[in-house]
């Protein structure tokens, strides 16, 4: 006993010097790519272990304050950040594509495990012009399923957040009279329905009422075994969301990659695409002080290489390597 | 005579201070400034926070009932609505139950009872918000849904979990004040022939009304500001709707749901607006109790 505890003094007595020099890099942001983002800093710093990397997962919004007032070395996004708001920021900020998620209609309905649905048909059910399951809009997509005789239950999220703001872009592009009445943002104008808090609220209600309708992370509902419809692309197809159909959406996107990464994957042509998957971004200052742009280069250039590995078991998919080169290229840039 | 003394003593410092006494009163009298301080710094800061909103919309933001973060147009007249008639949904359940609960302690429980019920209500009094709005989530929701409400949560289901908040708080402050009650008033009452329930009316509710109108305003306080319990069950619609059953939303509990995602400073500002909204209704139920306890307390 007595001599562990002699140990345990030493031990410390040797590493209170090495954490004086203990690297730290801080970052804020969204919540959606949080468990992928908390493995990587923590096998990179078994890979460094004189860097420790902090993040709080705050929210996309708050990321991106604290990007804009340099409170942190990094910020995370799952909407990329509008012209607007670029133009205030002294200095230049990067968006660095890192994962690729999807957002799934989670419906809760006695007896139906494959439920189809269409981008018009959701953007008019959040709309509140479908009202029942039995319309003639839903039931055409799903011919041989005995829908119920009931009024759907709209789900959508109560807090401002990435998930929201991916599924009404996708709205946005399929239905002229949702971005007219409602348009893109991480909290909208809900013209129907209760809200919920975080993921876990809004399947919560979803698994609570019977006959209701939400959105919700791909990973939540495949962790919490929650039916999700399959989603007519713009091709025609039927794709239920999964890592192979995200990354389908990112491949037909990547033809034509802006050069700054921010681009809506929303909707994306192909055939195997899955219309509602998204990017998410880490904002990063191209010119950094007192040293830390390499190491954040450094730190960079293994997610690219070794941490792109391990996002299929989170649920997240990889970047396509034609993604994956082109910010290979662009991380060197950053000073 | 003694308080002639000490007012003499209070207003001539003079010779006779001693200097300790002086370091002790300036002590006290600054760490008393610190919180008018605090209390005025945070006005200041949600007043400056919020100006462009003010400027924008004008005291229009009041009574207007749109909240769109997509073209930044912001009304706060939901929100009021919804923390206001949640708040005296809960006061309208609660103060009943709690007044008759803390009558049948002081007046009619045998000691051993009312030790074991009073440990209890403390107990509860200590509950954390957030496990209530579980409750609310796991037993209270799917219970009003039974009961035929269309999505069990709504308006109704967060006043009953704010009175079940604030029950321990009326009854715990309700008891002590009946407590106090001068035993020969009570004795008087029943010499003249006086049954219990006369005695409670004529004698113990009178005398002990300012306290019971003092734990009201702190348990309307309570239910005004609470965010997490009201948010789990209140089902954060943003509508005016005439059924108690319908879904609601309340000023605490939109800012901590959007205020971390809050991108354009438009939203930012009128969240912080509805914080000062909240916090100057806040001080207005506050003032009203006080003008209430001090009409009472003169009339005695």
């Amino acid at each position: 006993m007595n001599s562990t505890l002699n140990l345990i003094a030493v031990a410390v007595l040797f590493a209170a010097p090495a954490a004086a020099q203990m690297k730290t890099l801080n970052g804020a942001g969204a919540t959606f790519p949080y468990p992928i983002y908390s493995k990587w800093f923590d096998e990179y710093h078994k890979v460094k272990p004189d860097l420790q990397i902090n993040y709080q997962s705050i929210g996309s919004g708050g990321g991106i304050r604290q990007i804009t007032e340099r409170t942190v070395d990094f910020g995370a996004t799952d909407g990329p950040m509008t012209n607007q708001r670029q133009f205030k920021v002294d200095g230049k900020i990067l968006h660095i594509p890192t994962v690729l998620g999807a957002v799934v209609p989670a419906y809760n309905l006695k007896d139906i495990a494959d439920l189809r649905l269409s981008g018009p048909v959701l953007a008019d059910i959040f709309l509140g012009k479908i009202t029942r399951w039995t319309d003639p809009a839903i039931a055409k997509l799903n011919e041989n399923v005995k829908l119920p005789d009931a009024a759907i239950t709209v789900v959508h999220r109560s807090d401002g957040s990435g998930t929201t703001y991916c599924f009404v872009d996708y709205l946005s592009k399929v239905s002229a009279e949702w971005k007219k009445k409602v348009g893109t943002n991480t909290a909208v104008n809900w013209p129907v329905g209760l809200g919920g808090k975080g993921n876990e609220g809004v399947a919560g209600l979803v698994k609570q009422t019977p006959n209701a309708l939400g959105y919700i992370e791909l990973i939540y509902a495949k962790q919490n075994d929650i039916f999700y419809a399959s989603v007519q692309n713009k091709a025609g197809k039927l794709v239920k969301a999964s890592i192979e159909s995200i990354t389908a959406a990112a491949d037909a996107a990547a033809k034509s990659m802006p050069k700054d990464y921010r681009v809506s994957i929303t909707d994306a042509a192909g055939e195997g695409a899955y219309p509602i998957s998204t990017f998410t971004w880490l904002l990063i200052y191209e010119r950094n002080g007192e040293g830390k742009g390499q190491v954040l280069k450094g730190f960079l250039r293994w997610m690219l290489k070794d941490g792109q590995g391990m996002t299929n078991a989170l649920g997240y998919a990889p970047l396509p390597a034609s993604v994956n080169a082109m910010v290979g290229k662009t991380i060197e840039g950053i000073q | 005579m003694v308080t002639a003394v000490f007012d003499r003593a209070r207003r001539v410092p003079g010779s006779r201070e001693r200097a300790g006494d002086l370091l002790f009163r300036l002590t006290i009298s600054g760490v008393a400034g610190i919180i008018l301080l605090a209390a005025g710094a945070l006005a200041w800061q949600l007043a400056r926070e919020s100006a462009s909103t003010w400027k924008s919309f004008g005291l229009a933001f009041l009574w207007t009932s749109t909240w769109d973060p997509v073209s930044d147009v912001f009304g706060v007249l939901p929100f009021l609505y919804g923390t206001a008639v949640s708040s005296l949904l809960a006061l309208l359940i609660a103060v009943p139950l709690g007044v008759g609960a803390a009558i049948f302690l002081t007046e009619l429980a045998p000691k051993r009872l009312a030790d074991i019920l009073m440990f209890a209500i403390e107990l509860l009094a200590a509950v954390p918000s957030v496990i209530l709005g579980l409750m609310g989530i796991f037993i209270l929701v799917p219970g009003m849904r039974a009961l035929g409400a269309p999505y069990g949560v709504g308006m109704l289901t967060a006043g009953l979990i704010l009175a079940f908040m604030v029950l321990p708080y009326i009854t715990t402050i309700t008891r002590e004040v009946l407590l106090t009650v001068p035993r020969p008033l009570k004795e008087a009452m029943y010499a003249l022939g006086g049954t219990r329930w006369e005695v409670v009316r004529g004698v113990s509710l009178p005398y002990a009304r300012s306290g019971i109108v003092g734990a009201v305003f702190l348990s309307l306080g309570r239910a005004l500001g609470e965010t997490m319990a009201v948010t789990m069950v209140i089902g954060n619609t943003p509508k005016i709707s005439a059924s108690l059953l319908a879904p609601g939303y309340s000023m605490a509990a939109v800012i901590a749901n959007e205020l971390a995602e809050a991108a354009s400073d438009a939203h930012l500002s009128a969240l912080v607006a509805i914080g000062l909204t909240l916090m100057v209704v806040t001080i207005v139920v506050n003032g009203a109790a006080r003008l209430m306890l001090y009409r009472l307390g003169s009339r005695k």
